[in-house]
């Protein structure tokens, strides 16, 4: 086994770590860097808990190989709200009852911002499609797609300078 | 699961490993379907060849009246492509109905084709666009059509233990050319096609000089409509002559009944729908010159 020197930035952090190179990406930030705000649940890629943005694109960490993130920038529901204030997507899930349980929502959460990062201004549609590979059990979805719509007016109130910014 | 994980630079350099470990590295692109392959047992290996830090195979490209789509190419790259989007609209349709938003920024176009799904949506787009592939081993480059890469279901004649697919081939479209792609789904993401079907049409003087009609999961890899396809020669696309078309088209068709993908007879009802809203669409991307 030839253990591989991991160099990447998780949550704005610079992280170094020897890691196994069958590990999967998922393990190291729950296992290793106790970012266990990152959910294991299908380990498959098909329920979205473990949802992470790498390098800009929101990804399924449980199929992401850990050797992949050498040289990457991720972010994880852990480092949205670093300054101790709640990230407007975090905000308007709770107003908006987006959470029940709550196991989704990290990854939805991460889902969402990968996509306002990118698309302030998103459809419904486009939200839809964002969110599509992020299964949630107790909402139905319609209070998730509101919380996100609020979010993103939010978000632009903010960066414009305008409104109520914080 | 593995020892090893290497990032070679070129393809080359990837060849050489490969060939290094004699059957014991394998090749990984995006890797969402080969990371659960090797938790699953279905491959064990003992090195991991990632190839998608080759920066050639990360591209999308012209080249001598093809566009060439590189093996670390993912499906949202695809999707958003001017080139494909212009060139290949059925290829651009079905990449965009791969998985969901975090798998298609993982998974690649050419990983779909290798790992040999019976209904691997942008591989029935390629089979519809009549690509080809450029496959690399020690022995050199050979390009193949598309066709040649199904050994059976799930099965590729690629061994990727010693070879791989650097990239799929696409003729440019010429006017009057079009090309659409068309599924079946019980929900709108992550689900596997009960049916797909793609389609590659080509019209001059309001009838239809070719068309090249692909259908799965209907037999083994993507089935042409041979049947539907003689019968569109030189017709004018009528709304009978469609309906014609996509009767025909089932009789190409052998789908099994499956609890995923829906009962043979409710399939075969609906196959011919698909196969008219594909070439209807096809038409319509033609005369769009291709958009």
């Amino acid at each position: 086994m030839s253990y591989l020197q991991l160099k990447c930035i998780v949550n704005g952090d610079l992280v170094e770590l020897d890691i196994e190179p069958s590990e999967l990406l998922i393990d190291v930030l729950r296992d290793r860097l106790n970012l266990t705000g990152v959910k294991k649940g299908c380990k498959k890629g098909e329920c979205g808990a473990c949802t992470i943005i790498m390098n800009g694109d929101a990804v399924n960490s449980c199929l992401v190989p850990a050797a992949r993130a050498q040289g990457a920038v991720i972010e994880t529901i852990e480092g949205i709200s670093k300054t101790g204030r709640l990230h407007p997507l975090q905000q308007c899930f709770i107003e908006n009852g987006a959470i029940q349980c709550g196991y989704c929502t990290p990854g939805m959460i991460m889902s969402a911002k990968a996509l306002l990062d990118k698309n302030p201004h998103p459809t419904k549609q486009e939200i839809r499609e964002a969110l599509a590979g992020n299964l949630c059990r107790c909402t139905g979805y319609v209070k998730i797609e509101k919380a996100v719509e609020q979010a993103a007016k939010i978000i632009f109130e903010i960066t414009e300078g305008r409104g109520t910014s914080k | 699961m593995f020892q090893k994980y290497v990032f070679p630079r070129n393809v080359s350099a990837a060849v050489h490993l490969l060939n290094e470990h004699r059957g014991n590295a394998r090749i990984m692109a995006g890797g969402t379907d080969l990371i659960l392959d090797l938790q699953n047992g279905k491959y064990s290996t003992d090195c991991i060849v990632d190839i998608t830090r080759i920066e050639e195979l990360k591209q999308i490209s012209e080249e001598n009246g093809n566009i060439v789509i590189g093996a670390a190419v993912t499906h949202n790259q695809a999707t958003k492509s001017f080139l494909v989007q212009q060139n290949a609209a059925a290829l651009a349709q079905a990449s965009a109905a791969v998985g969901s938003q975090q798998i298609r920024n993982i998974s690649t176009i050419v990983g779909n084709v290798v790992s040999a799904q019976p209904a691997a949506d942008s591989a029935v787009a390629l089979f519809a666009l009549d690509a080809q592939v450029r496959v690399v081993s020690a022995d050199g480059l050979t390009v193949m059509p598309i066709e040649n890469l199904y050994a059976g279901i799930g099965k590729s004649t690629i061994d990727s233990t010693l070879s791989l697919v650097t990239a799929v081939l696409i003729k440019k479209v010429e006017p009057g050319e079009g090309s659409a792609f068309v599924r079946l789904e019980q929900r709108k993401a992550l689900t596997l096609p009960m049916l797909n079907t793609a389609v590659k049409i080509s019209v001059k003087d309001q009838r239809i000089k070719e068309a090249r009609i692909v259908m799965a999961p209907v037999g083994i890899g993507p089935v042409r409509a041979t049947e539907s396809e003689a019968f569109l020669k030189d017709k004018m696309p009528s709304e009978e002559v469609l309906q014609e078309a996509g009767r025909l088209a089932a009789e190409n068709a052998n789908p099994r009944d499956s609890l995923v993908r829906g009962s043979r007879n409710y399939r075969l009802a609906v196959l011919p729908v698909l196969v008219r809203r594909a070439l209807e669409q096809a038409i319509n991307n033609a005369e769009g010159g291709g958009f």
